[in-house]
């Protein structure tokens, strides 16, 4: 079994170029969906099945305000990819069990198993996974499954120029984030915060980042409010298993008391 | 308060279908089953009428199930694990997906088998075995969690509104039951003059069914505030179908109040505007649409 692989995003050293996007599409033959314009660098929107990887453009800059540099107010840039939840969502709702563990302990759709239920987008809470309308299965990042399985690096990894995207063994991945953590908080920058790094969010992630602001700010739920699909198993069950029972005795009494009256009036 | 940054799987018109008829499917069995064990023997005009249906019904569920996949020839994956190295069934109970696929190939096989009983018999015959009274118990149980399912697999997600409220499986077995009673009510009058009299019985079942499917909605819009989600269902369009859904409970009360009514005088206008509804079926008609356009809202308002 190989050792567990994972992907240290800091989003502190990231500057937007999408080299990551742009390796991505290019080693998995992504075509691409039509560009978007939209109010801002980013035009591709959304991680998708075209999109196993997603520049976040997040503009914290307000538009009235009177800005001169270094005021503090910036933009925050981050690849956004599949997390590879060690407690997976869409895994954990896939019926057709499409979606697996790999060796590497990497969450892989196996896209001749599925069949386009679409069960997993509803259940993934970072909006990852993407169905292929041309395919008619779902798909995402796939860690580059081929690539670990020659000892290459996943290409978005490879093409980072400012090694924003961090590939390795996790522990070692967590050693350097440590680290890095630390120094920016040393700096001053006091938002500065590891997200997936530890269990709080889905077991912790195989993806992890660095962020500069809380969570949410990135489009990320915060370990309040990272649950399971399967948290609503019980209460979902047992909603329905009163109102049936009570559904059923409502029945019966209509079906007895209407019976009672017609004997009543004959 | 939740936050979701999900994406929706765009379910759309299968999917609200699929759970439309799959709640009429097994209410309507439920009901055939209820009106065998408790009713008259005038009532196994409109059990018979129940258990034609459900079959047939179950088959065009699985028709809208197998269409909306991307990949429908490989339905039965949903029952075969196909990846390599792992062949058997795939059974998760953790999945409601899962365990409602095995619910409707299951509900199927017990209504196929009502089904042919039905058809067999001569006429209203009530003389039916200790045998297929325990096969539609037993069917019954099975029909009552395909009606439910449906909304505890909306609810075991991370969409918002659906993951919001764990009251949509109770929500939707409640609306199950309604449409179906009304379903048969309609349906029954087409069948034989026997069934007029289980028109009446069904009415106010139908009755009683509203009133719990109007708990319900409460409940589902007291566990959406708490979520701070309850913005989501009254936007514009999503009100507009809420007013909708209320106003096709009105026959149904005017029934429930009329018989209230009866209780303590002869007459009253509630009565004949109640009467006046259910005699030219529009009432349970009202019904039907109005728990059509319930499933709509709650699948669509999440999504788009």
């Amino acid at each position: 079994m190989p050792e567990q692989i994972g992907f240290f995003t800091d989003t502190s050293i990231c500057i937007g170029c999408k080299a990551c996007e742009v390796a991505c599409k290019e080693w998995n033959q992504l075509p691409g969906d039509a560009p978007k314009f939209l109010d801002s660098f980013d035009n591709t929107g959304k991680l998708d099945a075209q999109n196993y990887r997603h520049v976040k453009f997040i503009d914290l800059v307000p538009e009235s305000a009177n800005i001169i540099t270094g005021n503090g107010a910036a933009w925050l840039m981050m690849s956004d990819i599949c997390k590879h939840c060690t407690n997976a969502s869409c895994m954990e709702v896939c019926p057709t069990n499409a979606i697996i563990k790999t060796e590497y302990n990497t969450v892989y759709i196996q896209p001749e198993v599925c069949n386009g239920c679409r069960d997993c987008m509803s259940a993934c809470p970072y909006g990852v996974i993407g169905f292929n309308e041309q395919a008619g299965v779902v798909s995402k990042c796939t860690f580059c499954y081929d690539r670990l399985q020659a000892n290459m690096t996943p290409a978005c990894a490879k093409a980072c120029p400012t090694q924003s995207i961090q590939f390795g063994t996790l522990s070692d991945l967590h050693k350097k984030a440590d680290a890095r953590v630390a120094a920016l908080q040393a700096q001053g920058y006091d938002k500065a915060q590891l997200y997936g790094r530890d269990d709080s969010v889905y077991g912790g992630l195989g993806a992890f980042f660095l962020l500069m602001d809380k969570p949410e700010v990135y489009g990320l739920p915060n370990a309040k409010n990272a649950g399971l699909p399967s948290r609503n198993n019980v209460k979902g069950y047992l909603g329905a298993f009163i109102t049936a029972a009570v559904g059923v005795l409502a029945g019966l009494i209509a079906i007895r008391q209407n019976s009672d009256d017609s004997q009543r009036s004959a | 308060m939740a936050e979701h940054f999900v994406q929706p799987p765009n379910w759309a018109v299968w999917i609200t279908l699929y759970f439309f008829l799959a709640g009429i499917a097994g209410g309507s069995y439920t009901l055939a089953t209820m009106l065998r064990l408790w009713g008259s023997p005038r009532d196994e005009a409109t059990a018979r009428v129940a258990f034609m249906w459900a079959f047939p019904i179950s088959v065009v569920c699985g028709i809208l199930l197998t269409i909306d996949l991307g990949k429908p020839l490989r339905f039965w994956h949903m029952l075969i694990n196909t990846t390599p190295g792992s062949f058997g069934l795939n059974f998760k109970a953790w999945s409601p997906i899962s365990l409602g696929s095995w619910a409707l190939l299951l509900f199927s096989l017990f209504a196929f088998v009502s089904f042919l009983e039905v058809m067999t018999k001569r006429g209203n015959d009530r003389n039916v075995s200790g045998g297929m009274i325990a096969w539609n118990v037993i069917g019954s149980i099975i029909a009552l969690f395909l009606a439910s399912y449906t909304g505890v697999v909306l609810s075991v997600s991370n969409q918002p509104v659906w993951s919001d409220s764990y009251a949509i499986g109770g929500l939707f077995v409640a609306s199950a039951l309604s449409a179906s009673a009304a379903f048969l009510a309609f349906m029954s009058r087409f069948r034989s003059d026997d069934a007029i009299p289980t028109e009446g019985r069904l009415e106010l079942a139908d009755s009683y069914f509203v009133t719990l499917e109007l708990i319900m909605i409460v409940a589902f819009f007291v566990t959406l505030s708490n979520a701070g989600e309850l913005w989501r269902e009254t936007a514009t369009p999503w009100l507009i179908g809420w007013i909708l859904i209320l106003a096709s409970f009105i026959p149904s009360l005017l029934t429930l109040a009329s018989r209230g009514r009866m209780r303590y005088s002869a007459s009253g206008g509630t009565l004949t505007a109640s009467r006046a509804l259910a005699g030219t079926g529009t009432g349970a008609l009202i019904v039907i649409i109005g728990v059509l356009i319930l499933r709509f809202v709650v699948i669509y308002s999440a999504q788009f």
